[in-house]
This record gives structure tokens, sequence and C-alpha cells, in this order.
């Protein structure tokens, strides 16, 4: 491979995860703000008193703010998929492209439709249409989210598909395969509710703030009071399917799981590190890989199986292998995936040769009708990707990065849902008011669950390289064959028009949060 | 139906027309999306394998995928 192409691949890369990034600071807040504001609303209307209309006005403004200077900017991504990952597109091919086509239609629809008379429709139309418009902007919303979520599924676990050799791409053969596998589902509830429990975090920290300055009391106790039950709850679902998360992991993604730990040497019985420090050279010396840890016995072991005293691989096992345990080498991987490589290189060459023959053999070993091809798939295609890699220590993902965000992730959740839990129970016992301390931690964990959620994103991701669909295309293979410097260029004009975003976001919200809600009447 | 028709116009313009901090909102929408799609997307995004036929698509990934013959 040029160094220019490699080049193109790093920034490509790098664009891709700053674009994400800053569109993931205006996602999760739509979602749950959204969910909250039809509850409010659904008050509203249940009781008639014109104290939670206000307060839903309040919280819709802040959910107008966000919701358009969010909106679009995941159009980039896509743009960026055409453009930057042109391989990666093309190989994907209507797995990827189905369930971005309906959350695109879904969102236009739904979002666009709904939130007009969500905004426009007070007085306009009846209290209970205006509550329905509200919670079907909600459901849009959250709809949109499950496809997205869905096509970032498959990249981690490729399933419901079929290789076509003729058109290089993989074809859906199953949509409920795709839509409902198990890392689909976990991730569609862990991702959401991760969400819901950062808006309920922002209400609960802004409405703390006006009970900081004596302002708007009465909103502020009501919106807390709801909020932070909602986000209690939401945290406490988000820890059982992180829980979820990790068991799939363990048996979908191992390598990710022994990265997240930085454990190098597997073994029975293991603990989890609560709290660590990684040695800058890694387990790579086959020594211990931490200046220190504090760890749970054998809760790994648990988290992953289910089973206190259940095998968890490290690094090295899954490179090297274990026949005794059914874990091919990495090395035997990389051979078979050359394989797959070597048949698509002779299938090239007997159309460039018009050889029939040779090609009718080698469309034989794709197809998943007969035995022998659904043999060849199984044992061969299912490692095209390690076909790419130059050397078996290639499958090992940014450790230090991977250990240190999950920890962030799952140390922020933690505190989000003590902070939750007592901030509801102060709220009920009148006692709120009072413990100014606990209302300067909400107002600054505001920030923190910005910073959890994209911690969480970055563990997903992270953990998932080299690969960009697991196990059977590496990023090295999946961009597109421009200039880099195109691609440094349009990195700057992201980041420029995204941090100008951004900046309004901050400014306008912070503003409106300042004048607060309308006056009464 | 005109009547309906006529009432949803209605229903926008006035929303439009009553609008405060919505305007400033719409203003940065319509200047994101001129950004998007007037700029980025015309000048600095082309999709590489756009106008080619699904076989020559075909052909070009293959040969992105594979070593040099």
């Amino acid at each position: 491979m040029s160094s220019d192409y490699l080049q193109t691949v790093d920034w490509s890369r790098a664009q891709f995860a700053m674009t994400a990034v800053y569109h993931w600071l205006f996602v999760p807040l739509t979602l749950g703000l959204s969910v909250l504001i039809a509850i409010m609303e659904t008050r509203y209307v249940r009781t008639g008193d014109a104290f939670w209309r206000r307060t839903t006005r309040f919280w819709m403004r802040l959910f107008g703010i966000n919701f358009a200077i969010g909106i679009a900017t995941g159009i980039i991504l896509e743009f960026e998929f055409g453009t930057n990952w042109s391989n990666y597109s093309h190989f994907v091919g209507d797995i990827f492209g189905a369930p971005l086509a309906i959350e695109g239609i879904m969102a236009f629809f739904m979002e666009s439709t709904f939130i007009a008379v969500m905004f426009f429709g007070w007085d306009r139309v009846s209290k209970r249409f205006h509550l329905a418009a509200t919670w079907l902007t909600a459901l849009g919303a959250n709809l949109s989210a499950v496809w997205i979520l869905v096509a970032n599924s498959w990249m981690q676990y490729p399933v419901g598909c079929t290789f076509d050799l003729a058109t290089v791409r993989n074809e859906m053969s199953s949509f409920r395969e795709v839509a409902c596998s198990p890392v689909a589902v976990n991730k569609i509830f862990h991702t959401v509710s991760s969400s819901f429990t950062l808006a309920a975090l922002f209400v609960v920290g802004v409405s703390a703030w006006y009970l900081l300055r004596r302002r708007e009391q009465r909103m502020a106790r009501q919106s807390i009071a709801l909020a932070s039950l909602f986000g209690a709850v939401c945290a406490l679902l988000t820890a059982v399917t992180g829980h979820r998360s990790g068991a799939i992991i363990a048996r979908v993604q191992p390598m990710k799981l022994a990265a997240m730990e930085g454990l190098y040497r597997g073994g029975e019985g293991l603990p989890l590190t609560v709290v660590g420090l990684l040695r800058p050279a890694g387990g790579e010396e086959n020594g211990d890989p931490f200046l220190f840890r504090i760890g749970v016995p054998r809760l790994l072991s648990f988290m992953s199986f289910n089973d206190p005293n259940a095998y968890v691989p490290g690094i090295d096992e899954l490179i090297e292998g274990d026949s005794v345990r059914g874990m091919l080498p990495v090395a035997e991987k990389i051979a078979r995936g050359r394989r797959v490589i070597d048949s698509l290189a002779r299938y090239r060459e007997a159309l460039r040769t018009g050889d029939e023959a040779a090609k009718a053999g080698i469309e034989a070993l794709f197809d998943p009708a007969t035995a022998e091809g659904r043999e060849f798939l199984r044992e061969y295609y299912a490692y095209f990707g390690y076909g790419y890699l130059e050397s078996p220590r290639d499958v090992v993902p940014d450790v230090p990065l991977l250990f240190y965000s999950f920890r962030v992730m799952v140390g922020a959740g933690m505190l989000f849902l003590l902070l939750l839990a007592v901030v509801w129970l102060c709220n009920r016992c009148g006692r709120l008011a009072g413990q100014r301390w606990l209302l300067r931690t909400a107002v600054w964990v505001v920030p923190l669950a910005w910073i959890a959620s994209q911690a969480g994103w970055a563990v997903a991701e992270v953990g998932r390289q080299p690969w960009v669909v697991q196990d059977l295309m590496p990023v090295t293979v999946a961009a597109s064959k421009i200039p880099s410097s195109s691609v440094s260029v349009t990195f700057f004009l992201f980041l420029a028009l995204f941090t100008v975003l951004l900046a309004a976001e901050i400014g306008i919200m912070l503003r409106q949060i300042s004048i607060g809600p309308e006056p009464e009447n | 139906m005109i009547s309906l028709l006529r009432k949803t116009i209605r229903f926008y313009v006035d929303g439009f027309r009553a609008m405060t901090l919505g305007r400033t909102l719409w203003m940065i929408i319509l200047l994101k999306l001129f950004v998007l799609f007037g700029v980025l997307r015309l000048f600095f995004l082309p999709d590489p394998l756009a106008g080619r036929s699904p076989a020559q698509r075909a052909e070009s990934v293959r040969e992105n995928l594979l070593p040099e013959p």
C-alpha cells in the first residue's frame, strides 16, 4: 500500500471520529429531552394545570435549540461514507444502506412533520392532538436512532448476509437477523437508556442552577422530581444493559473485552479491574501490564459468562489460539483470509480471460446453496479481513484508550445513578434546596454526562479496531483511493463548522436558561 | 380538501410569523444546509464511484481490494 493511501486512511479515520463525536453531542439530548417533554405535557393534559404547560414550553425551547443546531450534522457522516469510505460503502451494500434509508424516512416524516405541530400548534390544535404530536416527535427521534444503531451493530457482528462474488457486495439474506441480532437489540437499549440518563442529568443540572439562584423554585423542584426519578431508572437500565453488553462482547468480540480489561493473559475466575494504571509498555513483555490495580474478585468471569469461575481469554491466547478451547490462532486466520483474497484474484483473472470453467469453480466456492460453498464461507470467508493483516498482533486495538474509556464510562454511570437517586430522595423529603453542595454537584456533573457518553462510543468503536466490519474488512482497505490532502482539507473545514455550531448551541442555550421560562400570564 | 390545505398553509405561515428565537434558529439551519449541500457536498465531497454502472463499481472495488496482478 502506498504511503499516501495509508495517510488517506488515517485522515479519514480522524475525520469520521471527529464528525461522529460532534454529532453525538446533540443526539443524546434530543433523544432523552423529547421524552421528558412528552411526559411533562402529558401531566399538563391530564391535570389542566397551566404550570405544566409553562414548564413544558420552557424545556421545549431548549429542546428546539439543540434540535435545530444538531439537525443534519449526521448527514456529513453519510457524505463521508461515499467520499472517504467508498470501498466499505460498496462492500456492505444494502445491509448498511437499508437501515440508513429507513432512518432517513422516519426522521424526515415523523420528526419533521410532528415537530412543526409541537412548536406551532399551541392554541391552534386541540390539547390531545398537540400531545400526540409531542409523543410522535419523541418516538420518531428514538426510532431514527434505532436504525442507526442497527447499522452500527452489524459492523460489530455481521450476520444475516451472504457475499456476492460478482458484485463484491454483502447482500442481506435475513432482515430479522440484522435488525434483531443480540448485539443490535442490546445496543439499542443501552444507548437509548444512557441518552435518557444524559437528558435527565441536563434537566436536573439546569433546575439545580435555578434553585441555587433561588429562581423558578416550583418549576425547578417539579422538573427535578420528574427527571431524577426518570434518570435513576434509566441509569439502572443502562447498568443492566451494560452488563449484558459485556456478556455479548465476550462471545462475539473477545479481543475487545480483553483490551478493555488490559488482560494479556487469560484464566479462570478472573477479577474485574475497578481502578488501575497501565504500564506504558503494556503486557507485551509478558510481565504484569499494571503499575497498580484494584479489582473485584471473579467479577470479570461473572460479567462475561454469568459464572464466577468461567475462563476468559486474554490478548495473548486470542492471538496464539487454543485448540482445546476451539480458538484458532490469528496466524491461521490470516492464512485463511489470504486464501479468500487469492480466490478473488483468480476470479478477476477468469473474468479477464473469459475462462468460464475457472469462473464457475470459484463461484461454487462462494455459493451458500451448496455444501462446499457453505463450508468455504464458514471456514474461510468468515476470516476474509484477516488476509489483509501483516502480523497477528495487528488484531489488538488501542489497549490504554479502551481501558481508560471503559472506566470513565462505568465510573461516571455509577456516579449518575447515585446522584440521581440522592437528588430524588432529598427532593422528595423537601430538603434539596438546603443541600447546596448537592445542587452544585448536579450542575457540574452535566458535562460529565457527555464525556461518559462519548467514552462509551470510544469503547464500542475503538474496541472494534482494526476492523471496519468485524473480521471481514479492516479499515486499511475500506477507504477510498483519493488524495490524503483532500481529506485533510475537509477535516479542518468540518472542524471549523462544528466548532461554530457547538459555540452557537452553548451560547444560545445558556442565554435561554438565563432568561428562564416565559412569564406567568 | 382545499380548505384543509389552506388551513395547513395558514398554520405554517402563522407559526413562522410568530417565531422569536425560532428566527435565529432557522437562520442557523439554513446557513448550515447551504454550507453542507451548496459548498461541502458540491466542491469537497465527491463520490468516487458516482456515475459508474453497478458492474463498473464492482470492478473498481475488486481492483481496490486485491493486490496488483
